[in-house]
């Protein structure tokens, strides 16, 4: 029986990504589009950054869970255009982030102007004791979504989820 | 792939695919050899924050390097994969400028040969996201969201050393006299782009100087560094003539495809 796009976008909420285990691949954004014709299942993603590792292991998961479902017929394409935004990021992936410790992204903080160089940091709220009192210690984090800051007040070191858009 | 050009310029420059070919092998190239010279500095960074700022650097590089061979494959249309040709080619038909195959040097010549090369990068990927091209201006806008962080981390580690301690002005200086002489090249078209820049496929490097040469203006006089006067520009790679440095990086790179032809995970 052909399945129903529905059905598709249904068994996509429950891959996750492999780095953040929270966060469904729907949370993060990246499905861009769902096609069914009769048996056959195309679906269409979109990689975080550019060098995303995660990238192949979602693909990879998204076939497997597919398969278990008897669906056989499936291709999945990678889409570049127009690029992927943390403003895809839902806002239950978002509560679920924080919850995880991992700060979400404070949207509309994207790298600033070229010449903002040594620009005041983003105010991030700390994922554990939430307060705002927060520094960035390094934009490049233990992944290429994440910035690395640490709380001021219970001086827990923390991943920001950067803004991207 | 004749598909991806514009049907009036596929019509009246059949030849365009072709052109196509070498140009975006040399984005390929540049990005994946500067992507593998910062991932030298693995384990080795100066202080952990900045090893990881020099990994995920090169990660983004490398991904950029892979959307580029991908649509390199596609357009030479021999069957030939992105592996093979990031893997299985030698150092004389490699098309990336001599700037990026440098050696690491200390953290001031890696910083100074990322800010020429950022500078440069972010300013055409701008431009690019323009071309004609679809597939080269959707690869262009995703990298261009990185580039910036690039751009960013480079330009305040120039002023951070130069506005220093004696010590990291002085090796600051030295790379600079060291380096200086490898980013002409960047901005100085071969003539395969020069004839893609008349059919609006790659953007006239001219028309990005003046944007570049203000932010390197802006960077040192943070730095309180003095702009050095124009040098000779050193060129060659873009045609193929390297320096000694990149059949030693390659040897590396490519070894283990050498040693167990088509290995794959």
């Amino acid at each position: 029986m052909a399945p129903t796009e529905e059905r598709i976008w249904q068994l996509l909420e429950e891959v996750s990504d492999p780095e953040v285990p929270v966060l469904s691949i729907l949370d993060l954004g990246i499905v861009r589009a769902v096609r069914v014709a009769d048996d056959a299942v195309d679906v269409t993603i979109t990689p975080t950054y550019s060098g995303c590792p995660a990238m192949n292991v979602i693909a990879t998961e998204i076939r497997l869970r597919l398969l278990a479902e008897g669906l056989t017929n499936l291709t999945i394409h990678n889409q570049l255009s127009p690029a992927w935004t943390t403003d895809w990021m839902s806002r239950a992936g978002r509560e679920k982030l924080e919850a995880y410790g991992i700060a979400p992204p404070v949207d509309g903080t994207a790298t600033g102007h070229l010449l903002n160089l040594f620009g005041e940091d983003t105010a991030v709220r700390c994922p554990v004791c939430k307060s705002e009192h927060t520094h960035l210690v390094s934009q490049f984090g233990s992944t290429a979504c994440k910035a690395h800051y640490q709380c001021d007040d219970c001086l827990e070191p923390f991943d920001y989820f950067k803004c991207h858009s | 792939m004749s598909a991806t050009l514009p049907e009036t310029l596929a019509g009246i420059v059949p030849a365009a695919p072709n052109l196509l070919f070498p140009f975006v092998l040399q984005l390929a190239d540049t990005s994946l050899i500067l992507a593998h010279r910062l991932s030298e500095w693995c384990g080795h960074g100066p202080v952990l924050e900045q090893d990881l700022a020099l990994a995920n650097i090169a990660l983004d590089l490398l991904g950029e390097a892979r959307s580029y061979y991908q649509y390199a494959a596609e357009l030479e249309g021999q069957g030939r994969t992105e592996d093979d040709l990031a893997y299985l080619r030698s150092a004389v038909e490699y098309r990336n400028p001599l700037l990026v195959e440098q050696p690491n040097g200390d953290f001031a010549h890696t910083v100074v040969r990322q800010f020429l090369f950022d500078n440069f990068h972010y300013h055409l990927l701008q431009a690019l996201k323009e071309s004609a091209d679809a597939q080269l201006a959707a690869i262009a806008e995703k990298s261009l969201k990185e580039a910036a962080y690039h751009l960013k981390w480079s330009s305040e580690w120039v002023i951070r050393l130069g506005d220093g301690t004696a010590e990291s002005r002085q090796r600051l200086d030295k790379a600079i006299a060291a380096l200086w002489r490898f980013a002409g090249e960047l901005t100085t078209p071969t003539t395969t782009e020069t004839c893609l820049q008349r059919l609006g496929l790659v953007p006239d490097y001219a028309a990005l100087l003046p944007a570049m040469e203000a932010h390197v203006a802006h960077v040192l006089g943070e730095a309180t560094v003095p702009v050095p006067e124009a040098v000779f520009a050193q060129q060659g790679g873009k045609m193929g003539r390297h320096s000694e440095h990149l059949g030693y990086l390659l040897a590396e790179l490519q070894y283990m495809q050498r040693s167990y032809p088509g290995l794959t995970w």
